[in-house]
């Protein structure tokens, strides 16, 4: 099985976007290290015919694609911890 | 008139009569929040006056000669876990702070539609990622039957609110037995609709593929009444089910004579608390007795449930929750120098330890290498844990378990081990995995604590949840009984 170590975490953590503390890292390696041992039982079971089940919904989800009114940009920009000239602003991108 | 403990259905005949007004309703339910919850602890946000507006615009139609809608004047609590235009959602974490949706979730449209009056909003773990409400960011819920203990989670906030009488009706959403596990402990009625049947539009993600709404109640009628207008289609939501809506009160009378109860004993041989099981087979044996057709069921998968749900639910909520970067709602690292860091700081500052645990392990499931071993195999099993139901209910029309394993536990006892916490949701998670029904009713006392009855039925079929559930109420007090303190 899959062991995780702190190393594991900070890996994970940067593609998640969460940096996380020294402690934090090692407390979460070793809870998930748990998790994914008590996990390991789904390990033993024949899956080889099965299907994957990705959703409880088995019925078509598509519908139409036509034009309709959504939210009102004010209202949704107004909620924003930043915004301006009907953008969402953010810190610079490049270099810094 | 003493309106404390009364319910939804009787709320809602005497305002329809115009017995009582909307308004002395509201006002009478937010005097209790004010004398009960300071000990309790159910409430993030009180929508006082936006209730009162709504009241007397209810009594002003009322007396305009306008038919009464159905939950005319019912207090209604709701999980701060969906929007209400223009009210605080928070999901009881930092990385929310401050944020008014612009819009209004369909669930609680289609309650306040039908009368029903909101009165605030309720503590929850924080994303609905916790089973005891110990995860919020703002505080815990204690349980009305006893505070130094958790109501549960992720909805324990509704729950407690219910319990201690504050409002007769409440909202939570159930992604692994969220709404079923603290009605459990709290001593009511809950209930996680079949996939589908409510819309999610306006419920803040967790795991798309497992999140229901569902109400919490004093008894089964009133989750009967409150289903039939909480229930139905909306094109806002790709998965919500287009179909037909039962009257679902008009049938509860039909009693459970000729019904078959499986109950899945090998599930249940480990682990669960005396006093627990004691009041399960009790529940039995007086559906037995009201004339059920008792029988033994296999649910061979179930135990892998547990392993499924955090391999599956993780990884969907690693996804949903990459929204929350600080761009376009609640909580920014305004001090960052650039974008990067920007997104990481609001999320290192705005999550808390089980909402960055749960990213992280559904991020390991997801990533190049873990992915066919975790992700796709937990899949695989999610559909032997439905093909069991599905054999299941061939020999009968409802599967009943024990709600928990335990009745409520101390708070701070399961917060230093997660997996701990994980395996308090063993017998609520499998309905999840597999989209079906489950109710949740108090079955008495265990060690002075709420004991819960889960009911679970087949695809779309509520009705006979309600049908079973409600024979159980008349044959049976146990939802009559309420907590010593701070309650009804």
């Amino acid at each position: 099985m899959a062991r995780v170590t702190v190393e594991t975490v900070e890996q994970v953590a940067r593609l998640a976007r969460l940096s996380l503390t020294e402690e934090e890292r090692e407390t979460f390696a070793k809870q998930l290290d748990q998790i994914l041992a008590y996990a390991e039982s789904i390990q033993t079971l024949d899956t080889a015919a099965v299907e994957p089940m990705s959703h409880a919904v088995t019925s078509e989800m598509v519908r139409e694609d036509v034009p309709a009114p959504s939210l009102d940009r004010q209202r949704v920009l107004e909620a924003a911890p930043d915004a301006a000239e009907n953008l969402f602003r953010v810190p610079r991108i490049l270099g810094g | 008139m003493n309106l404390d403990g009364l319910t939804a259905t009787e709320i809602a005949r005497r305002v329809a009569a115009r017995e009582v007004s909307a308004e002395e309703v509201t006002r009478s339910s937010l005097e209790r929040v004010a004398e009960r919850d300071a000990g309790l602890g159910a409430f993030l946000h009180v929508t006082a006056d936006r209730a009162l507006d709504a009241a007397r615009r209810l009594d002003t139609a009322l007396a305009a000669g306008q038919p009464a809608p159905p939950l005319a004047g019912v207090p209604l609590a709701v999980k701060d876990v969906l929007d209400i235009e223009g009210v605080p959602t928070t999901c009881a974490s930092r990385i929310l702070e401050g944020y008014r949706p612009p819009y209004t979730a369909t669930a609680v449209d289609r309650l306040e539609k039908a009368g029903a009056v909101v009165i605030g909003k309720t503590n929850m773990d924080e994303f609905a990622m916790g089973s005891s409400t110990e995860n919020s960011a703002y505080k815990p819920t204690r349980n009305p039957w006893d505070r130094d203990r958790v109501p549960g989670g992720s909805s324990g906030g509704s729950a407690a609110a219910v319990a201690a009488g504050m409002a007769p009706l409440a909202l939570g959403s159930d992604t692994g037995g969220s709404i079923r596990q603290p009605a459990a402990l709290c001593g009511v009625v809950g209930l996680k609709p079949t996939y589908g049947r409510v819309s999610r539009y306006g419920l803040v993600a967790f795991a798309s593929s497992l999140d229901q709404v569902g109400p919490f109640t004093r008894t089964v009628e009133d989750a009967a009444r409150v289903s039939s207008a909480l229930f139905g289609w909306d094109p806002r939501d790709a998965t919500s089910a287009n179909r037909p809506v039962p009257d679902f009160a008009a049938a509860l009378g039909g009693g459970v004579g000729g019904l078959r109860v499986g109950i899945p004993w090998s599930f249940l041989e480990k682990g669960v608390d005396a006093g627990i099981m004691a009041r399960f087979r009790e529940a039995v044996d007086a559906l037995e007795a009201s004339g059920a057709q008792v029988v033994e069921v296999a649910l061979p998968h179930a135990h892998h449930a547990i392993a499924t749900y955090y391999i599956v639910a993780t990884a969907e909520a690693s996804s949903n929750l990459a929204r929350y970067d600080g761009v376009r709602y609640g909580l920014r690292a305004r001090e960052a120098p650039d974008l990067g860091r920007m997104y990481g700081q609001t999320r290192d500052r705005g999550f808390g330890p089980e909402v960055k645990r749960r990213i992280i392990l559904g991020t390991f499931v997801l990533s190049s290498g873990y992915y066919d071993a975790y992700y796709l195999r937990a899949q695989k099993v999610r559909t032997l844990v439905r093909r069991d139901f599905e054999q299941a209910f061939a020999a009968c029309d409802v599967v009943a378990t024990p709600t928990t394993p335990t009745p409520a536990f101390r708070l701070g006892e399961k917060t230093g081990d997660p997996l701990q916490m994980y395996l308090a949701d063993i017998f609520t998670v499998p309905a999840n995995l597999a989209g079906v029904p489950g109710l949740s009713l108090p079955c008495g006392m265990a060690d002075g604590l709420p004991a819960g009855l889960q009911l679970v039925g087949r695809p779309f079929d509520e009705e006979t949840l309600f049908r079973v559930g409600a024979a159980y109420q008349r044959a049976t007090s146990h939802h009559q009984r309420t907590p010593p303190v701070g309650g009804p």
